[in-house]
Formats: structure tokens, C-alpha cells, sequence
């Protein structure tokens, strides 16, 4: 298949990125990986008049400690968080779903920055920083902005980003020895989840989103309520689905897909308790 | 001489690494569309969005205009190019309904995908872009999706043929009047099931891709193509076309992968060929992704019905099988045969009684064209015997491999004449089973089973059995004449020692990824006793082999391969007339080993094959009358099928909660007779299983009422990756063939035929406790959700 004819630019540093993005307006998108917006113009669903390409804004890739804070460059690619010994000993939920992208072409090529910006409710990591509570750090012309990550998803492949501005950075909370778990639902490796559960609990607290089950990644609140009133791993799991609204596709139907959340959030509280 | 001793010791039968690999895996090899053509022009077909639909109007005007745009055409402005419509060679029954087919569709298109009209352009962008501007008007008509609707012609689809029906075959074999129906009624158990063969996409790596090439002087035409069968097409293109035969000529360079999809003959080369005719240039073509999920043929697409009877023992009795068969729009090449490839296989390995009743009734669809898929027949047999004969075992109460054991033809009744009047030369179906049973660790895994699948347990085991028969090595030719097929089943070889004594071989098979020019070097270095890096194989260009019936149904090795070594016997025969001459002896005082002629006896008065190719050559010193030079043909026409056969078997893991199947462990034994290189053998195995488990847990092409693929992309259509599938556990044993020199069988089609049923049958084992009794393929992890709860539903509604 072959895209509707656009045209390119490349951008060597965040401001000429958004300085570019303004200049050509509306329809054009920002190029970082390119593994989930090249697929939808090839497929000729995304017709973007202009690609400004940031995948060479090389000061975007870095993952650093920031005290209270893990910060990543949103350039930094999938490969890289998953091997990150610092993500492994502060956010290790969120280097191990990284590990579970696509397969290993799409994680050397695929951003952080650009699968949180893509908003696919079916992509692994937007759920988990959700789950984690990250903020997303959002530059544009007038500068930059904080977004947590709970107020950031807005619809299907719809963010809180403005058209002139870009992600740069996302902060990840130090998780400071919580339980984990990740659950990936598929039935193959490298396909999107047909639901994914992201979770994490420390006592009280906890954290637990959903990928897959509506139109933008979910935030399970009812269920991190539950556990925080008392209520037992089986009790709360039952409550997985309370904010999602699962679409029917060729993998799973609304019903197999509000099941499948249940159990797996539960295996997930399991897993993270241990 | 050095050459002899440097020869591995045996090279039949040695794990020799493929020749064929370098090229591939470093990318040297070349493809259709790697062929760099000068002043070719592109083509690309419109196709139809509708499943049903009267063309009203096709206007090109505005394709025209694209820069780089040559010609664009409708359907029905071709129509005189045709001298007959597209071939199909196998009218299985007088009466069959063929509705004429073109390679654009006029009046009507028949399937989302159906070609409509066509771009010419000097780049392919330049005619996808154009072909976009084409402006198409249609009246929808109703889609035919559902096989049991089609047959009841609520919507005829072809207006001229009155009926959606295709044909009806049958095959009753009684040896009494009545048998069947009297086996029934005495029957101690019965079972009656219904088996649904899912449609499948083939996804070779390759797509299609084609390059008509018109020779400068004189009419003469090339034609390039990813195809599986270069003699087949350029016959039939000929035939279709009104092209003098022999100013045809077909080569295929390489040609990544076919599986059955490339055993045809399609729109596309007869566009290419037509058009480059028309505008003398070359014209090409190549295939899109998406447009080989719906412009190249399905495979499987059945609904089956099989009833077993049986005695108090589980003996078998009777048979009665009721095929509906979805033939899609069209009969492609050889469509209307492939559900009848399997008619003679219903009953299986096993020693059925004179009581058989089969009978395949075909139907079209608005769908993409079925044909040849791996196993073409017989894996769709197989399952829906295999399947019947643990739904038995269970209706019995008793394990479904005793139930096998006790109906298995012995090894002391081979060769074998079954109901069918089919002679099955070799099998050993005991050593086979009682071999995977051990590597399988049967029961281990029962065992285990009791413990593990109690009352709310979330993961279960089961473990499912497959025994199969191939009918492979298509064929004798005059079988296929009953069976109505427009060939033979022959297979050309010529076999010439040149003045150096290296060997070229020249074979009529068509190798698409079998590694064939590997296996015949070997075949022809063991019996010539020369190295296989001596041996040249020169194929799948109709101008060096102008002979051949190309490559599928598991026939390259039992036809080519034995008709490569009996080239080689003539070829020794006449050495050795040679060899007596000059050695001045007897004939029969010769003997051949290792590639030289010495007298009994006086091992001193020898001669080297080397020696005698440049004799040969010279021409010398021959005998009176004998023509020069080293070289035979020979065209063998197989008296028999060959029969490969074997067991699998396969443990799985079932989560009930969630429907996921892990397998465990794939056990795969299976006996091709004589390997002629068991890396081969184990390579065609463990594709051909892949492919069968893919069927059983993954692929599915799925339309919606309308008739669109939903299933139109690799991200909805799941062909396994190697992370998603076991590392399988291959066994073998070796009963050769008794009805050729080499005792081989084909082993292409093999594991797509153990996989698919055993897989099942292990997941519907693993489920039988909870009231399970069938599982739809590809059982996939909703589909497994929804039978463990209908089955809780029935049992708890039954309960009360």
C-alpha cells in the first residue's frame, strides 16, 4: 500500500519541531517512530499534508532520575525503557510493559513519547502510565505545561495536545517497592492486547488501568477504591469494567472483553500482593 | 579418481545443507518483481468493492489524464481479446456448472475483489494513483456469504446458470445393496457430526507478481511469473488466449512460497500477456498485500457432515459423509476437484467394510474463488474422520487410541486394496502410533489429567490423536481421467553427462521453497556416484524443460525425483554398453558401484563414468550404431499414489477461565518411506504443522453478511509468528514405497493434515469434562470461552 503524497520536513531540535508544526498548520503531524501513524497513511486513514519529522531530536531521548520522579525523553524508544536499569529498580512496571510492544523491529523504532501522543486505547503504554500517574510535559509555542496523564486521554486517538504542541517529556512516579503486575490478553506476541491490565499496590494504594476497553485507556478507580475501603482482591477485581465501555471487534465481544478484565485485574492484584 | 572419493559416504539419506539457502538468505535470490525491465509498463486492476453488484458504467477518462498513464480499460473493452474464458481443467461431472469467467469482469462483479477494469501506466505509482480516478458505477445486488443459503438460490448469482449449485458427486460403494443403511440400523454405536472447514487465506511470503516480455522479432512472447506451475500456464494462457503454444514461453525466477495459491491460472498473467501483445512492451504486475488476501484463491471452505456406525467393539461399519463445498464465484484452475481429492479418505486409516457413501454437493458464493490449499482435500478428510472417531470413542466410553488401535488396517494387510478400490502400498499405522504415543508420554499425560482436571479447575490438559493416510504423488494418469481431470499425472526427466562429467539435470517440477535442486543432486550423485556439487538442476523455464506437470499435491519427489533416477538407469545402461566395449567385455560381466564400471571379479579392468562421458563426447571409439553423447530422458507416469502416513498427537493447556490454549507439547511422526535428506523432511514437517495448528487455533478469513473480508489485513488475519507456536517433537519411521525404486513418498502436505485434528481433538479432550463435545476452529480464545459456557449452560440446564 502506498500513502496519499505528503510532504517532509525534518526538525533538529524541539523548538524548530513546533515552530514547524505551526508553520504548516492543521494537517500536519509530527514523525517520531513512525510505527503507528505510518501504518494508518499507508492504510491511507491518516492523509497528514506534512510530516515534520523529530525522530533525529536526539536531546528528547534520555531517561534521568529526578528525585521523587523517573523523567523520560519522549523521543527515548521502547527498547531503551525496557532496558533502563533505572526504570528496572524504580518503575519496573513500566520497563517490563515495554517489553511486551509489539515485537522486537517495532520496540528499536517505536517512542514512548509517540505511542502516549498516538492515544491508541489498545497500546500498552499509555495504560501503564496511566496506571503509574505519570505527567506528560506538552511544549508549544507559548511554552510548556504539565498534563497528568489522567486528564490527558480525550477519545479515541484524541489527546489534551494542542496542534501546535508536542510531548517532550514524560514523569513517572518512583513506584518505592510496590507490587506489580502486567497482563497482556492476546493471541499473538506481537498484536495489540484484546484487553491489557497495567497494576500496582503498596499497602492502601494502588493503581490499575485498562487497555483496550473503551475508547481511550481506563483508569480503573472503582477498583483501586474498593481495595483502599477493604475490600478483598475477588471483591474489587469484580468491579474491573465499572468505567469501561469495551468495543466489539474480531478478537472479543463487549461481554468475553468485561470477563476477561475481571479475571485478569484479579490475577493482576494477585500477582502485584504477592 | 578423487572426484568418487571425496563423495560422502551415503548422500541419500544425509542431512546435506540446502543449495537453495545462500541466495535466499542474503538476498541474492531474484524475484519476479526484482527482474529490472526496461520500458515496462504497470498494471493495476480495479477492483470491485462489492461482494454482488451489476456494473451499470465504467468511465477511464479521468485515469487518462494522469501523467505517466498509457491505456486503462473496462471489462468489457477487452472482450474480444479472450479466444475462451479462463480455464477450468478439471469438469469433475458432465453436468458441472462453469459460469464464464473473464479476467475483467463484464456486467457483473462477484466478490469484493473481482478485477473490473485495468490501468497501464510507465510507474506503478503513477497507475495506482490513476486507477483511483477510475470511476465505476454499480447497482448492489444481495451477497451470497452463507454455503446453506447459496444452496437454496434465494439469490442466484450467476444469471445464465439459473441455480448456485455447481455439482453434485458421489461415490457409493456397497458390497451389497444397502449395506450402509442396514451397517446404521444394526449399528451398536452411531455418531453424526457436523464439521465446519473455515475458509483460509494461503499468504505465501511472496505475492503474486507477473512480466510479460514480447520478444523483439517474430510474436514470440515470455512470460515471468511467481507461479507453482510454468508448463500448466503456459498451456492453458495459450489456450486462452488463441497464442500459438509454442511461441509461449513461461519462467519462473524464484518463487517465495505457494502452498497451493500459485497452482493456477490467473487474471493477472492473462492481463499481462494480452496487453503486452496489444501495446508490444513489457507489461508487469504486482501484487499488493491486501489485494492477496482477496484476488488470490481461499482454501478449505466446507461444511461437513459425517456419520460413523460401528459394532459393539467399535468396529466400524459404515461410513456416510455429506459435503457442502463453497467453491466461491468462480472455478478457478482447479476448483471444482479439490473437495473430491478427499472423497476417497473419509474412513481413514482404517479397515472399513464395503459400505461408503460420500457425496459432495458444490455451491457458489460471492466470495474469492476457492482452490488448492496445502493438503487440497484431504486435510478437510482427515479432520472430519479424526474428530468423528473421538466423538465414537467417547459415545463408547473408552479412550479414542484404543478406539484406533482396534480399527487401524495392519501392517500384514499392505499393500492394501480399501473400499474404494484404491491399493495403499505401504503403512505400518501401529509403530507409528505406539511411537508418538511413547514420545508424547500418552500416558503420562492421562495421568496427570485425572489429577489436574477436577471440578473448578482453571487450567485443564487434554491430549488429542491424529492418524492420517496422504493421498499423494498426484498421479496416475489414468486415475485421473476416471476421476475426470483435463491432465496426467506424469513427470519428465532428462539426465546429461557433460564431456567434464558434470551432470545437468532438466525436471518438469517447479520448486517454489522444497529445495528440490538439493534433493535431486543428491538422487542423481547417489546412483551416478558422483559428488551432488557436480550435479546441476535446471527447471521452471519452459524453454530448458519444455516438458513437466510442475509442482503440488506432495508429487515432486515421487514422480520427478523418480523419474530423475530412471533417467539416471538409462544413462548407466548406455555407459555401460560403452564400459563393455572399450574394457572389451560382456555386459553382463559389468557391475556399477560408485561410479565406476569394472569387471567382475578383476577389479583392475575398470572404467570411470568420467572417462566414459568424454568417450561420449568424442565419439571416438563407440560401439556400431550407438549415438554420441551421454544423455537420457525418461517420462514416468506413476502406477500408484504414494501414501505417506503417520500419527501426531498433541497436549494442551487450557485456561477455563480466560479460553487461552497453550499447547504443551507436539509430537509429530510421520512416515515418507525413504528420506532422501531428512533436514528436508523435517523442514516440510514442521511448516506443513505450523500451517495445520494455524488453522486449528489462529487463521480464519471472515466475512460479514455483505460479503467484505474483515479479515483484510495481516493485523486481523493471525498467521502465527515463531513466538506463538511450540517447538515440536518430530519422530519418524521408514516403510518404503514398494511402488518405486527410490521407496519414497511426499511429505509436502503431511503435517497440515496430523495438525489440524489432533490439535482439536486435544482441546475438546481437555474440556470433556465440563460437557464439551466440539470445537469450531480456529479455536480461539473467545470461541473456547463461549463453548466451555454453553456447555456449563446445557449441563446445569439438563441438571435440574
Amino acid at each position: 500500500m502506498i500513502p496519499a503524497a505528503f510532504d517532509y520536513v525534518r526538525a533538529t531540535s524541539a523548538d524548530e519541531a513546533i515552530s514547524l508544526i505551526g508553520e504548516h498548520g492543521e494537517d500536519a503531524k509530527f514523525l517520531a517512530g513512525g510505527h503507528s501513524l505510518l501504518p494508518l497513511m499507508k492504510l491511507r486513514l491518516a492523509q497528514p499534508s506534512v510530516l515534520v519529522d523529530i525522530g533525529r531530536v536526539s536531546d528528547l531521548s534520555y531517561i534521568r532520575d529526578a528525585g521523587d520522579h523517573i523523567a523520560i525523553g519522549a523521543l527515548t524508544r521502547h527498547m531503551d525503557v525496557e532496558r533502563s536499569p533505572l526504570l528496572a529498580e524504580h518503575v519496573p512496571l513500566l520497563a517490563h510493559a515495554a517489553g511486551h510492544v509489539g515485537d522486537p523491529q517495532v520496540r528499536h523504532r517505536g517512542t514512548l513519547g509517540g505511542t502516549i501522543a498516538h492515544a491508541d486505547p489498545a497500546s500498552d503504554l499509555p495504560a501503564t502510565t496511566l496506571a503509574l500517574g505519570a505527567t506528560y510535559v506538552a511544549q508549544g509555542p507559548n511554552g510548556t505545561r504539565e498534563i497528568a496523564a489522567a486528564d490527558f486521554y480525550q477519545g479515541f486517538l484524541e489527546s489534551a495536545l494542542a496542534a501546535d504542541e508536542m510531548l517532550t517529556e514524560i514523569r513517572v512516579p518512583k513506584m518505592g517497592g510496590a507490587g506489580w503486575s502486567f497482563q497482556k490478553f492476546n493471541r499473538r506476541a506481537q498484536d495489540w492486547a484484546i484487553v491489557g491490565v497495567a497494576a500496582w499496590r503498596r499497602n492502601g494504594d494502588s493503581g490499575v488501568a485498562l487497555v483496550n476497553m473503551g475508547s481511550t485507556p481506563i483508569l480503573a478507580s472503582s477498583v483501586s477504591g474498593a481495595l483502599a475501603q477493604g475490600a478483598s482482591i475477588a471483591d474489587a477485581a469484580q468491579l474491573a469494567a465499572a468505567e469501561a465501555e469495551p468495543q466489539s471487534d474480531l478478537n472479543a465481544s463487549p461481554e468475553y472483553r468485561v470477563h476477561l478484565a475481571k479475571v485478569l485485574v484479579r490475577r493482576a492484584l494477585e500477582q502485584a500482593s504477592a | 579418481m578423487t572426484d568418487l572419493q571425496d563423495r560422502p559416504a551415503a548422500v541419500l539419506g544425509s542431512r546435506l545443507l540446502r543449495r537453495e539457502d545462500p541466495a535466499l538468505l542474503t538476498g541474492e535470490a531474484k524475484y519476479t518483481n526484482d527482474l529490472n525491465v526496461p520500458g515496462a509498463l504497470h498494471l493495476v486492476v480495479v477492483r470491485s468493492p462489492y461482494a454482488h453488484a451489476r456494473i451499470t458504467s465504467v468511465d477511464v477518462s479521468a485515469a487518462l489524464d494522469v501523467p505517466g498513464v498509457v491505456a486503462a480499460y473496462s471489462g468489457a473493452d477487452l472482450a474480444t481479446v479472450w479466444a475462451a474464458p479462463m480455464p477450468c481443467a478439471w469438469p469433475v461431472t458432465a453436468d458441472m456448472k462453469n459460469p464464464a469467467h473473464y479476467p475483467l469482469a463484464v456486467g457483473k462483479a462477484a466478490y469484493v475483489g473481482d478485477g473490473v477494469a485495468c490501468v497501464l501506466a510507465t510507474s506503478d505509482t503513477a497507475a495506482r494513483d490513476a486507477a483511483e480516478l477510475i470511476d465505476v458505477q454499480y447497482e448492489p445486488l444481495e451477497a451470497v456469504v452463507d454455503l446453506e443459503d447459496a444452496l437454496s438460490d434465494r439469490v442466484v448469482i450467476h444469471d445464465d446458470l439459473g441455480t448456485n449449485k455447481s455439482y453434485q458427486w458421489d461415490l457409493k460403494i456397497e458390497g451389497e445393496p444397502g449395506q450402509v443403511d442396514a451397517a446404521f440400523a444394526a449399528a451398536a454405536y452411531t455418531v453424526s457430526e457436523r464439521y465446519v472447514q473455515q475458509r483460509l487465506i494461503p499468504v505465501a511470503m511472496e505475492p503474486r507478481a507477473v512480466c510479460a516480455v514480447p520478444q523483439p522479432f517474430g510474436g514470440d512472447i515470455t512470460m515471468y511469473s511467481s507461479t507453482q506451475v510454468p508448463h500448466i500456464l503456459k498451456v492453458m494462457s495459450a489456450l486462452t488466449l488463441g497464442i500459438p503454444e509454442h511461441q509461449l514461453r513461461v519462467v519462473c525466477p524464484s518463487v517465495g512460497g505457494g502452498f497451493g495459491s500459485k497452482l493456477n491460472v490467473y487474471a493477472e498473467e492473462l492481463l499481462c500477456l494480452a496487453l503486452a501483445r496489444k501495446h508490444g512492451v513489457p507489461v508487469r504486475w504486482n501484487e499488493t498485500r491486501s489485494e492477496n488476501h482477496v484476488a488470490t484463491i481461499q482454501g478449505r471452505g466446507q461444511i461437513q457432515h459425517i456419520e460413523l456406525a460401528a459394532d459393539a467393539d467399535g468396529k466400524l461399519t459404515a461410513v456416510r459423509v455429506r459435503l457442502l463445498a463453497d467453491m466461491g464465484a468462480y472455478l478457478q484452475l482447479v476448483t471444482p476437484g479439490i473437495p473430491l481429492l478427499g472423497a476417497f479418505l473419509y474412513a481413514g486409516v482404517y479397515d472399513l467394510p464395503l459400505a461408503y457413501d460420500f457425496s459432495c454437493t458444490s455451491v457458489f458464493t460471492t466470495l474469492t474463488p476457492t482452490d488448492a490449499y496445502r493438503g487440497a482435500g484431504r486435510p478437510e478428510a482427515t479432520y472430519a474422520i479424526e474428530r468423528a472417531m473421538d466423538a465414537l470413542a467417547d459415545t463408547m466410553g473408552i479412550d479414542p487410541m484404543e478406539l484406533r488401535q482396534r480399527n487401524f488396517i495392519r501392517k500384514e494387510q499392505f499393500p492394501y486394496t480399501a473400499m474404494t478400490g484404491l491399493v495403499y502400498d505401504s503403512g505400518d499405522h501401529e509403530a507409528a502410533a505406539s511411537k508418538a504415543a511413547e514420545l508424547a508420554d500418552y500416558a503420562g499425560v492421562r495421568a496427570r489429567q485425572a489429577a489436574q482436571n477436577v471440578p473448578g479447575a482453571k487450567k485443564v490438559v487434554g491430549i488429542g490423536q491424529a492418524s492420517y493416510f496422504e493421498m499423494c504423488g498426484l498421479a496416475p494418469s489414468r486415475v485421473l481421467a476416471s476421476l475426470n481431470y483435463s491432465a496426467g499425472g506424469w513427470e519428465a526427466a532428462t539426465v546429461r553427462v557433460l564431456p567434464t562429467n558434470k551432470i545437468q539435470v532438466v525436471t518438469g517440477t517447479a520448486p517454489h521453497g522444497q529445495g528440490h535442486e538439493t534433493s535431486w543432486s543428491m538422487i542423481v550423485a547417489e546412483k551416478l556416484g558422483v559428488s551432488p556439487d557436480d550435479v546441476d538442476v535446471l527447471h521452471s523455464d519452459t524453454a530448458i524443460a519444455p516438458l513437466g506437470l510442475d509442482t503440488y499435491g506432495s508429487r515432486s519427489l515421487p514422480v520427478g525425483g523418480v523419474a530423475i533416477a530412471m533417467a539416471c538407469d538409462k544413462v548407466i545402461d548406455k555407459a555401460k554398453k560403452i564400459a563393455a566395449h572399450q574394457l572389451e567385455a560382456d555386459e553382463a560381466d559389468l557391475e556399477f558401484a560408485a561410479g565406476t564400471f569394472s569387471v567382475k571379479g578383476t577389479p583392475d579392468r575398470s572404467l570411470p563414468l568420467a572417462a566414459i562421458a568424454f568417450e561420449a563426447f568424442t565419439a571416438h571409439n563407440l560401439p556400431d550404431g550407438m549415438e554420441p553423447n551421454l544423455e537420457a530422458h525418461t517420462t514416468y507416469d506413476p502406477p500408484n499414489f504414494s501414501w505417506p502416513f503417520g500419527t501426531h498427537i498433541c497436549t494442551v493447556e487450557v485456561d477455563t477461565e480466560t479460553g487461552h490454549v497453550e499447547v504443551l507439547q507436539y509430537v509429530a511422526v510421520d512416515d515418507c518411506g525413504v528420506q532422501v535428506n531428512p533436514l528436508i523432511v523435517e523442514g516440510q514437517v514442521h511448516g506443513g504443522v505450523i500451517q495445520g495448528l494455524a488453522q486449528a487455533l489462529f487463521e480464519e478469513a471472515v466475512y460479514d453478511s455483505d460479503g467484505n473480508l474483515k479479515s483484510g489485513t495481516l493485523a486481523e488475519y493471525l498467521v502465527p509468528a515463531a513466538s506463538d507456536v511450540p517447538s515440536l517433537t518430530l519422530g519418524h519411521t521408514v516403510t518404503p514405497s514398494p511402488t518405486n525404486q527410490l521407496g519414497v513418498k511426499g511429505i509436502g502436505e503431511a503435517g497440515t493434515i496430523g495438525a489440524a485434528p489432533a490439535v482439536i481433538n486435544a482441546i475438546v479432550d481437555a474440556l470433556s469434562h465440563l460437557g464439551v463435545r466440539d470445537m469450531p476452529m480456529p479455536a480461539s480464545p473467545h470461541t473456547v470461552w463461549n463453548a466451555i459456557n454453553a456447555a456449563q449452560h446445557t449441563t446445569n440446564g439438563a441438571s435440574k
